[in-house]
């Protein structure tokens, strides 16, 4: 064994040693990383869609009620036609097209879009308001404390006694689901933001209202983000619910409609849909997410 | 003589913790400080030097006693009276330039004036090239350095810092203090600087207020007299250092015997 392999004498600084050479590679390391998101993401599904494939080949489910992705989704225009634009319970289309499909696909969108931006509003303004003046938070906490572990489920018929049958009792079902969620997540985060920051806006003269929009605001966003993400898969949970009930048109009236009727084919069909829809629901908050929050670094979410 | 820039009159802080006993953090504390002059107050943890800072910046109460700044009382907070933090408390969504010029947009100064005032600043603390990174980006004393832009760009009288290089390394924090003697002779502020560390207290101070341990008194103030930069192999360095490791023993061995009583 040599002795002296880098170490460095006094009087010598530790020059002369040839630098490692590093191979450039051929696609950015953060292309690289998507591309391999996105392969095994594939092979996932694929690994599950096969095995699907493989107990119905060998016999082993019955296609009538567990159809196997290639059985549900070869007879597309079959199951468009119980796609249908009118509001009207059970009803079935007379033409066959995409549309109706789209339509239904967006009107259920609609609802999850406009009753988290209202919840999440209604919410960071109510849970700043608690925090801050006394006697809201005396009226207020302790009976929204009671309403909070309510399931949003169980709001349904209340929902669907004050506003009747419309789109209004679904968009309150998803307002509910992350309205108490973000009340009381935004109480907290508002305690923990770091007294400096606070002190930094007194000693700079900032009004109450300047340090609230500047600082509070900015601070405690990340992880009120993180909140409804969160609570984003709920959101399309309750949406369904709502929409078998007390809607005529939307996926849950679909899936609801295909179940009484037992087509299995629409039921898995709107399932996929499903599906799909809440994975890109999730993937476009990540994007607004990234694009308003653009400190916080990808994937982390909360604020530090 | 002029009037002085911080004024001190034999002020104390009680605080009550909840359903405890109150405890006498500060106790009948006077001294001056002389516009200009950099003064580094050194003592135990624990002694309220830290909370003689947040007293003088208006963000805590006096228990009793006055803090008077050039002459006026002090009521409640002012950018006057910039004060830095062990941890630099950028905040992470504004990039640099941005909060170094926060106190001037609270103060609704316009935005090219801004700009301007932030770039102008960050070149004194050798930042120039740093505007729009986001504060992640910056390395803890660069950090630190941009904290400091952020008071200076409201040209405080007076620049009080807690315990402002404690968290850097070693190396860094040699730096951090040739860099702060440069800060403070061109901006012609007061400094107020919080240390426990004896080396920085001889290195930076005009003035060295050493505080006994809780409740914290002022044990004694001593001049450095020395030229700068000071070098630590000087015999006189050693002598103060001597002297400062001395009058510290007695209060550490004060506070260690009080909490075996307690």
């Amino acid at each position: 064994m040599t002795a002296d392999a880098g170490q460095t004498r006094l009087g010598e600084a530790g020059a002369g040693r040839p630098a490692p050479k590093i191979k450039t590679p051929l696609l950015s390391p953060a292309l690289r990383r998507r591309l391999s998101a996105i392969g095994w993401g594939l092979v996932s599904v694929g690994l599950f869609a096969g095995l699907w494939e493989a107990l119905w080949f060998f016999g082993m489910v019955n296609p009538l009620l567990l159809p196997p992705p290639h059985l549900f989704l070869s007879d597309i225009p079959g199951t468009l036609k119980f796609f249908d634009r009118s509001n009207r319970i059970g009803s079935v289309a007379s033409g066959v097209g995409v549309w109706p499909l789209l339509f239904t696909m967006g009107s259920t969108t609609l609802r999850v879009l406009v009753g988290l931006s209202l919840g999440f509003a209604c919410g960071v303004a109510v849970g700043a308001a608690i925090h801050y003046v006394k006697i809201l938070r005396n009226l207020l906490l302790p009976t929204i404390l009671l309403l909070a572990p309510i399931s949003p489920v169980a709001w349904l018929p209340v929902a669907i006694f004050v506003f009747g049958i419309g789109d209004v009792p679904a968009i309150f079902l998803v307002f509910i689901t992350v309205f108490f969620a973000i009340v009381l997540s935004t109480g907290a985060q508002i305690e923990s933001v770091p007294k400096n920051y606070i002190h930094v806006a007194r000693i700079m003269g900032a009004s109450q209202r300047q340090t609230f929009w500047k600082v509070i605001l900015p601070a405690i966003l990340p992880s009120l983000f993180m909140t409804l993400r969160l609570n984003l898969f709920a959101a399309w949970m309750v949406v369904l619910i709502a929409e078998t009930v007390g809607v005529g048109t939307g996926l849950g009236q679909i899936t609801s409609m295909a179940r009484s009727t037992f087509n299995a084919k629409l039921v898995f069909f709107t399932m996929a849909i499903i599906g799909l829809l809440g994975f890109l629901s999730d993937f476009a908050l990540r994007q607004v997410q990234h694009k308003m929050l653009w400190w916080i670094a990808p994937n982390q979410g909360a604020a530090r | 003589m002029s009037r002085p820039a911080v004024s001190i009159q034999s002020v104390s802080k009680r605080w009550t913790p909840e359903g405890r006993a109150p405890v006498q953090a500060l106790e009948d504390l006077s001294f001056d400080v002389a516009p200009g002059e950099f003064i580094v107050l050194l003592g135990p943890s624990g002694c309220g030097k830290s909370t003689l800072l947040y007293m003088i910046a208006g963000l805590e109460d006096v228990s009793g006693g006055t803090i008077a700044c050039d002459g006026e009382p002090v009521t409640e907070p002012s950018a006057e009276r910039g004060l830095i933090f062990q941890e630099a408390s950028l905040f992470p969504w504004l990039t640099i330039a941005d909060n170094v010029a926060f106190g001037l947009a609270v103060q609704h100064v316009q935005p090219v004036k801004r700009r301007e005032i932030a770039l102008e600043t960050l070149r004194r603390v050798g930042l120039g090239d740093m505007l729009d990174k986001k504060p992640d980006e910056l390395s803890g004393g660069m950090r630190q350095r941009a904290a400091c832009a952020r008071a200076l760009a409201m040209r405080p009288k007076v620049l009080m810092m807690d315990e402002p290089f404690a968290a850097l390394d070693v190396q860094t924090r040699a730096r951090m203090q040739d860099f702060l003697l440069q800060i403070w002779r061109d901006s012609g502020a007061s400094i107020l600087l919080v240390t426990h560390s004896i080396d920085e207290a001889i290195s930076l101070a005009d003035r060295v207020v050493v505080f006994t341990s809780r409740p914290g008194k002022v044990k004694t103030i001593v001049p450095i007299d020395l030229p700068r930069p000071r070098e630590s192999r000087d015999p006189r360095y050693h002598a103060y250092r001597d002297l400062f490791t001395e009058l510290l023993a007695d209060e550490v061995d004060r506070a260690f015997a009080e909490q075996e009583t307690v």
